[in-house]
């Protein structure tokens, strides 16, 4: 069983429709027992860092998503996901990550002819791991985002992206995956993406 | 390469898409929900759906099919249209929309944009506009009650207020080209992009390929388009393909 994470923080609905569509089950929990007990574990999130870590804190979920991430099970952040994962955020001085994995969360630089948020479809500029399995690099991905991940461990970094900078658009480490993008936004590759987490999950 | 948005918009009402639509092998034409796959299969990079649906207890008939257009469909899309309160923002975005768009509440509300932006996130705020030309000068003046009542705000000030108030884009429609087929108000899309920092859509006005590039050329981060997808006279593809040659990113 998958545990799709719910701490309200933003758009759960697509990524459990997406999981539907790929014929895999799951549940919606904020239950650090759930988690503990899941096969596999989803982690998306829209909004501020800090108000996200607050919101894990406040229902436990910080270390019940520690040890589990710790277990060795299939694990995926998606967008906010993927940052809460690293140790900081420019977006929230202070506000200590999850430390899952090592790196710090950058605003992307204030210029005239870069809009922030970066809103739309992105590429990759590489593509590699088994959760980009199958992606070819210049594969296109729908991106929200006003601050990007700046990762300490390049050998971790399965994908890059352009946007005033070239950050890490996605990473995996042993069982843990996480991308900047919407896989449940980006049609048919995200949707393949999705696919590819499920099959390590063993969940298809 | 963050690539220009093409984006068809669809109208509602009482839950059927209500303009004409020549998509073959669909089921159902008038499904919102079949009708924004396929453009999906064409290649849009986001729908946009207006609710033109009169009457405000037309809620529930909203909520199912922004419900169903969830379950099918696997790219961004915005719902506009009858949304007065952050309660009605909760309520859509939990079927799984993703993003709002207001135009006369939030005019008659500014304050609507900052508490949506605070609960919900920028990024899901879209501050829709109706915008025309005072006539004998470079100022255009915003519109509420889709295009009846002059509010006699200036749309340069107005957009810069909605970034300020947290809008995370703006839905630029030129009241003055909305129909026309003779292309985008290029100065309304070039004074409003160079004035605000987040992504303007360009609506209104687009008759030919060319219309999409030059819109892009006047800053605009997305052009939206109705009855031209709609009746076929164009295709996604070949948008992209025209802007693709001459220089413009694209997704293909």
């Amino acid at each position: 069983m998958i545990a799709v994470v719910d701490y309200d923080a933003g758009n759960v609905k697509s990524v459990e429709k997406a999981i539907e569509k790929l014929g895999a089950k799951h549940i919606l929990t904020s239950d650090p027992a759930e988690i503990a007990k899941a096969d596999a574990v989803i982690l998306p999130g829209v909004g501020n860092f800090g108000d996200c870590v607050s919101k894990l804190k406040e229902r436990r979920l910080d270390i019940a998503l520690k040890e589990y991430a710790a277990s060795g099970k299939p694990f995926l952040g998606i967008c906010v996901g993927l940052q809460l994962l690293f140790d900081e955020s420019e977006e929230s001085p202070g506000v200590k990550g999850l430390s899952i994995l090592p790196g710090k969360i950058k605003k992307f630089p204030a210029s005239a002819d870069l809009k922030v948020p970066q809103i739309g479809w992105n590429d990759i500029v590489e593509s590699k791991g088994r959760l980009l399995d199958g992606i070819p690099a210049e594969t296109y991905f729908y991106f929200v985002h006003s601050f990007y991940l700046e990762c300490e461990d390049s050998s971790i970094v399965t994908s890059r992206t352009e946007y005033g900078v070239t950050y890490d658009s996605s990473v995996e480490k042993g069982n843990v995956f996480a991308t900047q993008f919407h896989p449940e936004k980006s049609s048919d590759a995200g949707l393949k993406v999705l696919s590819n987490f499920l099959k390590i999950a063993g969940e298809v | 390469m963050l690539t220009k948005r093409i984006i068809p918009c669809l109208d509602v009402k009482d839950g059927r898409v209500v303009k004409g639509i020549n998509f073959l092998n669909l089921r159902d034409a008038g499904d919102p929900a079949e009708t924004a796959a396929a453009y999906d299969a064409q290649g849009a990079d986001e729908v946009v759906f207006l609710d033109i649906t009169a009457s405000a207890d037309s809620r529930d008939t909203q909520l199912s099919w922004v419900r169903d257009v969830a379950s099918t469909l696997f790219i961004p899309f915005t719902v506009g249209g009858g949304i007065r309160t952050t309660d009605d923002f909760k309520a859509i975005l939990r079927e799984g929309a993703d993003k709002i768009a207001v135009n006369s509440a939030a005019l008659m509300n500014p304050d609507l944009i900052s508490d949506a932006a605070m609960k919900f996130g920028s990024q899901c705020v879209v501050v829709a506009m109706d915008a025309k030309r005072i006539e004998g000068t470079d100022r255009w003046t915003v519109y509420k009650n889709g295009g009846r009542v002059d509010m006699n705000i200036d749309a340069v000030e107005w957009a810069i207020k909605a970034e300020k108030l947290g809008a995370g884009e703006i839905l630029l429609t030129s009241m003055d080209a909305d129909g026309t087929k003779a292309g985008y108000d290029l100065e309304l899309t070039k004074a409003i992009a160079s004035s605000v920092n987040i992504p303007v859509i360009a609506s209104g006005g687009a008759g030919k390929l060319e219309d999409f590039y030059t819109a892009v050329e006047a800053g605009a981060s997305a052009v939206l388009a109705a009855s031209l997808f709609h009746y076929k006279e164009l295709t996604i593809r070949e948008v992209k393909e025209y802007m693709k040659e001459r220089g413009i990113s694209v997704r293909l």
